[in-house]
């Protein structure tokens, strides 16, 4: 038995859609410009702006909406299966920080960051995706969101989970991600990324929103709606209202996506959080916004959909025992309940900083939260009886076939960031330290798979060609050296 | 009328008002000794944990409901309640978010200060046209994404641009923000919540008072 948790039971579910589907309709939902007409088509009332959703047409599309995708590997291999009750974790998004590794002062991302966070990302197993993880502060800002992109692409052969900054640079990650897959064609088959799209609380897809959705919808690659009910500030204060407004946001989200292409992949996903009455910040470590995330993937899971969420982060400054508590406990109700990609390992302060440390740190909870997951099994034909009849009651276990055989499968081994008494680690640095060690071999072990030539060459020609209208100067964080061939 | 701000009590802290014309108590008396007391208790309560942010929009809006019966009636006499300081705020370009900067705003007018509140996805250029016709003391900048509090630092710039960077302080603000990017941006300051917006706000005047 996989061991699941959740909030909601069936008549709760079932009254959070009836009030989600009242509200697209009444009040209904602020849309942009650029999708009214592909609404009206589809005999959405749209008036001022607002468009008013009926529940039937809504349920239509929701039904078109596939029920998983895979996300795609360099090489083409199926990486990350959106659907069912799968869980993988990425680290979070975006950051314009990073707690520098020596100091441990928050400081501007650099894209040197970005590149140590990646390859410390490669090496670790229970990343399953990168995620576009800063936003560099040495690269032009009008070309910050592809420019991540391409340091990822070029370090990682997971997938990611990325996002556009602006409706019409959109068009330029893909075009990246196109070049990367080998055409527009191949991305469409085989995805490597989905992109994070997020609506405005309460209830309006922006222009860039609905742009973003409908050009992915029609590019066949992944969207993944990130709604973010604050509650008692942009949304209502009680969780089960937020969670109504998530299910709006998402439903909507996805009518306008589906009408774009019917069957093209899509996530119910979102980051909510409470709003804290006495700061107004947004505790994503609260117990209260992680419950937002897990009732409200609970809705997506059983509409049958992709499901998505952002935990694992930690509200405190410094990596100390309260960011910790927070990640940890997140990441093992998040695995739980059994969301498809959890986003927000690294991240800390709100989400306003990231930490490599930290990120090795999360890996040794996420790598808890996987065994969980396996649960207790049957490992044997009889559970301790045969085991006991070839050791009576002398105990000696330890010498028994079965225990040699058996005790990888039951027993997780945590790296030497977690201090299990090893040789070594009696009176040894503490965690942070240890996280540093761990991170520092991580990169040394760290080998950059290139991609095929022709394709570097495409991606470093058109990295330059962008960077240089944006005024970029070379290209931080991809050493010469590495695209030299390109140039000779 | 202490008591009804402190209480977020609206309509007691109106008919109070009322009362007190009626029976001819000076209008800037009754604001000075009777309502920005409550606010005061508001404040220091707040800063105590006692308080909260939905506590603290009701005195605010009781403190609204009481200066629209005060304000007519000091306009009456000729009289006018002289402003703490004026503020233009907003929202930052490519922002559409706006409750932190409301709630600052808000607080803001009930502490005293005249707040003209530019809404969202606001242009470096409108802060400063703004900020050039209202003779603004202070210019307030609110970014929530990481993306956006880039666009912080073009309302720096617009005000410099327009020449009005050494009339007018500049606050930054907004979940993402830190003191060390309001110092990156060449901004007079950060705020990390609201009430904390109010007290750099009194700080800022004051030391544009002593300069003058």
């Amino acid at each position: 038995m996989r061991p699941k948790f959740e909030l909601l039971d069936k008549p709760m579910l079932e009254r959070i859609l009836e009030e989600a589907f009242e509200l697209i309709e009444d009040p209904g939902v602020r849309v942009a410009p650029y999708v009214i007409d592909l609404l009206r088509g589809a005999g959405i009332t749209v008036k001022d702006g607002v468009a008013h959703i009926p529940e039937p047409l809504a349920r239509r599309l929701l039904d078109l909406a596939p029920h998983g995708f895979c996300l795609y590997d360099r090489s083409g291999k199926p990486a990350v299966r959106y659907g069912g009750d799968d869980v993988h974790f990425d680290p979070g998004s975006s950051c314009l920080n990073i707690l520098d590794p020596q100091t441990q002062q928050a400081r501007p991302a650099m894209a040197a960051d970005l590149v140590r966070m990646v390859q410390v990302a490669e090496m670790l197993p229970q990343y399953a995706a990168q995620s576009t993880a800063m936003v560099c502060n040495d690269v032009p800002q009008d070309i910050g969101d592809w420019y991540r992109l391409l340091l990822v692409l070029w370090y990682s052969q997971k997938p990611v989970v990325t996002g556009a900054f602006s409706a019409t640079s959109l068009h330029t990650l893909l075009e990246l991600l196109a070049i990367e897959s080998g055409g527009a064609e191949a991305l469409r088959l085989h995805p490597r990324a989905v992109f994070d799209v997020c609506p405005s609380p309460p209830l309006n897809w922006s222009d860039f929103a609905s742009q973003n959705l409908v050009d992915l919808a029609r590019a066949g690659v992944p969207a993944e709606i990130v709604s973010m009910p604050l509650a008692g500030a942009t949304a209502p204060v009680t969780l089960a209202g937020s969670v109504v407004q998530h299910a709006a946001e998402c439903i909507s989200g996805i009518v306008i996506h589906q009408l774009a292409q019917p069957g093209a992949p899509i996530v119910w996903g979102g980051a909510p959080a409470i709003f804290d009455m006495r700061t107004g910040k947004t505790p994503m470590g609260a117990i209260e916004t992680v419950m937002l995330d897990l009732a409200g993937t609970q809705v997506g899971k059983h509409l049958g959909l992709p499901t998505h969420a952002y935990l694992v982060a930690g509200d405190g400054r410094r990596i100390d025992a309260q960011v910790e508590m927070e990640s940890g406990i997140s990441a093992v109700l998040g695995a739980l309940a059994g969301i498809n990609m959890i986003s927000g390992a690294g991240m800390l302060d709100f989400l306003a900083c990231h930490s490599i440390e930290k990120l090795v740190i999360d890996a040794e909870a996420i790598a808890s939260a996987q065994r969980l997951l396996e649960g207790i099994q049957p490992r044997s034909e009889s559970l301790a009886i045969a085991m006991f009849a070839q050791t009576g009651l002398r105990g000696d276990f330890l010498r028994l076939k079965e225990t040699r055989t058996l005790f990888r499968k039951e027993q997780h081994f945590p790296s030497a960031v977690v201090d299990r008494g090893l040789a070594g680690t009696n009176g040894a640095p503490d965690v942070l330290e240890r996280a540093r060690q761990r991170a520092d071999e991580l990169v040394s072990s760290y080998e950059r798979h290139a991609l095929p030539a022709d394709r570097e060459h495409e991606m470093i020609t058109f990295a330059q060609r962008e960077g240089k209208k944006a005024g970029l100067k070379g290209l931080p964080g991809i050493r010469a050296l590495e695209y030299a061939g390109d140039r000779a | 009328m202490r008591q009804s701000i402190v209480d977020g009590a609206a309509d007691t802290a109106s008919s109070l008002a009322q009362q007190a014309v009626a029976s001819g108590v000076a209008p800037l008396d009754a604001i000075n000794n009777g309502y920005v007391p409550g606010m005061q208790d508001v404040g220091e309560q707040f800063a105590k944990g006692q308080m909260f942010l939905p506590d603290m929009m009701a005195s605010a809006e009781a403190m609204r409901a009481a200066m629209a019966v005060l304000d007519p009636e000091l306009k009456k006499m000729g009289a006018e309640r002289p402003p703490e300081g004026v503020i233009v705020l907003g929202t930052t370009k490519g922002d559409i978010h706006e409750i932190g900067k409301t709630l600052v705003g808000t607080l803001l007018a009930a502490h005293g200060f005249r707040v003209h509140d530019l809404g969202v996805d606001v242009p470096g250029e409108k802060f400063a046209a703004k900020a050039r016709e209202l003779h603004a003391d202070i210019v307030g900048v609110s970014a929530l994404l990481t993306t956006t509090m880039r666009n912080q630092r073009g309302v720096v710039e617009a005000m410099e641009k327009a020449g009005l960077r050494s009339q007018v302080k500049i606050v930054v603000g907004g979940a993402p923000v830190t003191r060390s990017w309001a110092d990156e941006i060449g901004a007079d300051g950060y705020a990390k919540d609201a009430m904390s917006a109010v007290d750099l706000a009194r700080e800022l005047m004051g030391r544009k008072l002593q300069k003058a």
